[in-house]
Parts: C-alpha cells; structure tokens; sequence
C-alpha cells in the first residue's frame, strides 16, 4: 500500500511553498483532514482560515489569486463541489482566476460517513464549467507530480483525492512501474492492447489496471488509459486506443451519469463509436461501508473489470464486431 | 399567533434524567467502540440537550414518527448523530440491538443522520443546513395554522456557515416564535477553540442583532434547558436561540475539552474507563 494522496499533496505543497512565499493555503477547519497541518504552524503567513465556510474560502481564493497570490483552497471534495458550485463557477473559472480548488476524501472514501460525505456528482459539475481543469490522481506518486505541475499552470482547477492510503499505479513500487510526468491535459496509455480498452483516473484507476492485467493473462489483448486530467480531455488519447479495439469498458469513483464514463461515450458515439461498459456508482442512494466495501458492492473491483470487459467482448463478436453494435 | 407554552407532554418520563443521559452517553462510546468510528466530542456534549429534547420537551410519536403534529426536530450538527441514534432506540422508534449494526456494512445506521432511519426529518451532516431547513418548517406550521414547535441543534463552529445567518434574518422576519434554535456552544471545533479558528464573540448579542430572543443555560443542567426549551418563545413573534454553554466530551474525564476526541474511537481499555466515570456498567446491544 501506498501513501494517501492528500499526504503527497500536503507534503509537497509545502516543500514548494517553503521557496515560493506566493503559494498559499486556504482552509476551512480542514487542515487536519487535509493534512495541511505543518503548513499552518510553518507557513503562517501563507495560510489563511476560513472557519467552517466553504463558500467563503472559495472566494477568499478568487481574491489571493487577484493580488497576485497562488492560492490552494483545500477541503472535502463533498464540500468544495457543492457548496461552493458557484463561488467556483464564478469567482474562480469565468474570473479567470488562478485558483486551486483541492477536494480531498473524495468519492466514497468518507465510507460509512455516507452520503452528505460523498463526492461523485463532482467531475459532472466540475467539467461542464467552461475554463475550469479538472483532475483526478491515482496515487501518492501521481499526486505529488500533479502538484508540482499545478503550482507552475497559471489557471483555474479543480482537483478531487481521497483520503485513505492507495497502492500505487505509478512510480518504482507501483503496479504499473511508469514514471510518466503528469501534463495537464495529456492521458497516459499504460498498457496497449488491441481487444479492449480500459479507461479510468483517479483511485479506481488502480482496479482498472489490474483488472486489464487479469484479461491479459487470459489471452484477451487488454489496453489501459489513464486520463489523469478530465478536462481538458485528451480527446486524441481516447479515439486513438479506442480506434485499436472492439470495446471500451470505463472504471471510475464517480455516478455513472456525467462522469468519465459519460465523457468517452460521448466522445465515441460522435467520432468513431465502439460498445461500451460503464462502471461506475448507480443512481441511488449508496450502501453503507467502508470505501473498500462499497467499491466491491458496486463492482469497482480487478475481477468485475475483467469479467465485464470479456462479458463485453463476447456480445460484440456475437454481434459482428467492433462499432457494429452501435451502428 | 404564538403557540401556547408546550404543555407536559411525556408524564411516562423516567424521573432521572441524569441517569438517562448518562446510559445514553454510555451506549454512545460502546457503538462507536464496536463500528470503529465516530465523533465522540460533539456527540457527548450535545445528549443532555437531546436528553430533554427527547424525553420531555418534544411530543413525538415512537409509533407514528412521521404523525403530521409531531413536533419537528433538526439535528444541524448532524456529526453528532451517535447521541441521537441511541435516543431514538431507546424511545422505541427502531430496535436497540440496531445500534450494533452502526455504520456496518449494508446498515441503515450511516456517520450521519439519513431519513431512512425512523423519526429523523432531515438528512444532515453537511452544516449549515438544519436551521433553513427549520425556518420552512416552522413557516409551514404558522402558514398551515397549525402548533407543533420547529427545534434546530446547531455548533458553534456551524456559525461560521453563512447560511446559518442567511437564515436566522429570514425567521425573525417571518416572526417564526414557534422555532427554537439551540447551540451547543463547546467553544471547540476540528482544528482548536473557535476563537482561535474564527472567533464568533459575541454570539449572544449576534443573535439578538438578528432580531431573535436569546437565552443563556448551563447545557448540562436538564432540568434548566427543559425550562429554557418550554420557555420559548420568551417574546411573541420573535425566534427563541437557546445559548447553551457546554463541554465538549462531557461526561468523560479523558475526553472533556480535548481537541483530539472531536472524532476518535476509544480503545477497549478506555471505554472501560468511560463507563466508570459514568457510573454505568458493561452495555449490550
Ligand atoms: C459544510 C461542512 N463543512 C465541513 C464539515 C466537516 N466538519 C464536521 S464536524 C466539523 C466541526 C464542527 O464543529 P462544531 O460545529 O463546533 O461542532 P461540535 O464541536 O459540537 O462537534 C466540521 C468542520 C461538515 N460536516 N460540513
Ligand atoms: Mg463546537
């Protein structure tokens, strides 16, 4: 097991704010949960509390970001993409202001906190807002090349992590062992493959992988993209590892509706359509658990990622072949 | 119209309150011990206050929770909902041995409150939502002609949200005196004392700023918050805030005032600690 992502976060961002006095914090009696508790006691003086006051926080950073300050307003992901929707649609995207929106204990991994605590209607919010970066890492690796690379983008993003300790895709230890940079916009092709394509980001990108792995060892030639950044979408990324295979299976941490599943469908149905499975959580009001728990209730699991993409594959050649259920 | 002074309404109340709050803070810990979660601070501050909420003030219906004249009861700082989760076994609105199940994997006993749970009105857990959600309430009864009483239970660190205020201007101007909100005014949120987080002095004349009625108790004293919660309302046409000042951890010497238990999960060893200075013994499920 890895590190948490927001421990990455944390740590990093506060290695570059040790040089850099125009890198500030704001939180919202979340330093704790944000792991942004060193920077407060090292950094007074670049970090700034809100109180309990979402909304307030986001537009305190719309402010920083205008006189001059790179401001990273850190919180639960549940918070910041709700409560705040409209200081960040507003004061932070259409303003153009180089605000750091950072969604920490995202998806499920508040677990049995439920659902006020679960953030999965965030990437549907988030990307449909014009201007606004959105991103998901997947690991502690992943997270603290993000945070590098957004301390030097000068724009408005938002960012969605979890909370607990992950195993990581990327970096020495990771299942994957790449060491790709994270550039906002650019999706990483980890695994190629030329039967089906496994797209994710962010925490399940992890079950993703493997599960693509266990289709390989069964002979099934099995592609994995991970998008890292949502939006900008890497369109070419997609349509060229879609244009390779017969079916495109989607894994994410997010409601199936207006997620990375709706995303590349969307995408696909327009320029080049292949069938396609959306993993993903359901429409409804989720079961009690851990995250891990409701992870395997709801099939975010290697196992389901590997039964559905050979599920997948049986309809599409019984139909005839790539594209030709969708036609 | 202002509604009457609420009427006794639970003669079958056991007499000790006290004792009450005290077994129900003891069921508190033990749940939070068996599902490994929980936010043991505000949940200990806030059960005296439940405490005469539930088992004197509030005519509510066990049987019939969702009886339209029940009295409506809202718990803003839903993080607290251990406290309340045990009351409302205890009254009878769904099984005891239920509480084992908290936060268990296919459970209906979420972190939070969640209307799926009988006799809750209101999902919560995100502040800053009960007392909007309140001001409707009581509107509606006031609009509906009807008496049943609105009760909001707010934090104190919950002040800082701005719908709390957005909210308290449009109960005085709607002259909702059939809602009380109550604060449990632990002067201690996640990060440290409010008033080093984002100091809320001075909360009382704040309030009445707001055009509401403040009155100041001990929210430990049962039989003084039952008297301050029928009081209301003190002024005919205006919101009642019932300011109660309290620890946060109450009840648990090694939790009283420690920033660290707002959430935590007792070892085995200082539950057994807990329940001794409670005074109550080993508790089943
Ligand atoms: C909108 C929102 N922001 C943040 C949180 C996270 N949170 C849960 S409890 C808490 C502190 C609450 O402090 P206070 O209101 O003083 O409650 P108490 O001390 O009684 O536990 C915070 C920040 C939340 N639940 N909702
Ligand atoms: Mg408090």
């Amino acid at each position: 097991m890895g590190a948490p992502c927001r421990q990455a976060y944390s740590e990093t961002l506060l290695a570059i704010a040790r040089q850099d006095p125009t890198v500030f914090v704001v939180c919202s009696d979340s330093s704790g949960s944000a792991m942004l508790g060193d920077f407060a006691a090292q950094l007074p003086g670049q970090f700034v509390e809100a109180g309990i006051a979402e909304q307030d926080a986001v537009g305190i950073g719309a402010g920083l970001a205008n006189a001059g300050l790179k401001p990273f307003v850190t919180g639960p992901a549940c918070f910041y993409s709700m409560r705040s929707a409209e200081q960040v649609k507003v004061d932070v995207a259409y303003s153009h202001s180089n605000v750091k929106v950072v969604g920490i204990s995202g998806g499920v991994s508040y677990g049995a906190l439920g659902t006020s605590h679960h953030s999965l209607q965030d990437i549907a919010t988030m990307c449909a807002i014009p201007d606004l970066a959105v991103v998901l890492p997947a690991d502690a690796w992943q997270t603290a090349r993000m945070t590098e690379s957004l301390v030097a983008y000068d724009g408005p993003v938002y960012v969605r992590m979890g909370r607990n300790a992950v195993p990581d895709v990327y970096g020495p230890g990771g299942v994957s062992g790449r060491t790709d940079p994270f550039v906002l916009g650019k999706a990483n092709l980890l695994l190629e493959g030329d039967d089906v394509l496994v797209v994710s980001a962010g925490e399940a990108l992890h079950a993703a992988y493997v599960g693509a792995t266990l289709l390989r060892e069964r002979g099934i030639s099995a592609a994995v993209l991970d998008l890292a950044s949502i939006m900008p979408l890497d369109e070419g990324a997609v349509l060229a590892a879609a244009a390779r295979v017969r079916a495109v299976v989607t894994v994410e941490e997010h409601s199936v509706h207006g997620g990375i599943g709706s995303l590349v469908a969307s995408l696909l149905a327009e320029r080049a359509p292949r069938r396609m499975r959306r993993i993903a959580f359901p429409r409804e009001n989720l079961v009690t658990g851990t995250g891990a728990e409701v992870f395997v209730h709801y099939g975010l699991t290697p196992e389901n990622v590997a039964a559905q993409g050979e599920a997948l594959l049986r309809e599409v050649d019984a139909a005839g072949g790539a594209g030709a259920g969708a036609r | 119209m202002a509604p009457a002074p609420t009427p006794a309404r639970n003669p079958a109340a056991p007499l000790d309150l006290d004792r009450v709050a005290a077994l129900r803070r003891a069921d508190l810990l033990t749940m939070i011990h068996l599902a490994k979660s929980g936010h043991v601070g505000g949940s200990l501050s806030s059960v005296d206050i439940l405490t005469a909420l539930y088992y004197d003030v509030l005519d509510v219906r066990p049987d019939e929770p969702r009886w339209p004249g029940r009295d409506r009861f809202v718990l803003s700082k839903g993080h607290s909902v251990e406290g309340l989760l045990c009351i409302l076994a205890d009254r009878g609105f769904f099984p005891r041995a239920e509480l084992a199940t908290y936060c268990r994997y296919g459970s209906r006993l979420i972190g939070h409150p969640s209307v799926k749970v009988p006799g809750i009105e209101l999902c919560t857990g995100a502040l800053g939502h009960g007392l909007p959600a309140g001001v409707g309430m009581a509107l509606g009864a006031k609009r509906t002609g009807q008496t049943w009483r609105t009760y909001v239970l707010m934090g104190d660190g919950e002040q800082a949200e701005g719908s709390v205020w957005e909210a308290a201007m449009a109960a005085a101007a709607h002259k909702l005196d059939n809602l009380v909100g109550i604060l449990d005014r632990n002067r201690l949120q996640i990060s440290g004392p409010t008033e080093q987080v984002m100091p809320l002095e001075n909360l009382a004349d704040k309030w009445r700023a707001f055009g509401w009625e403040v009155v100041r108790v001990n929210g430990h004293d049962i039989p003084a918050l039952i008297a301050a919660l029928r009081g209301a309302p003190c002024r005919p046409g205006a919101p009642t805030l019932v300011l109660a000042d309290t620890t946060k951890g109450r009840g648990v010497k090694l939790m009283e005032n420690a920033v660290k238990w707002h959430h935590g999960v007792p070892s085995k060893e200082q539950l057994a600690e807990a329940l001794a200075d409670l005074g109550v013994g080993e508790v089943s499920f």
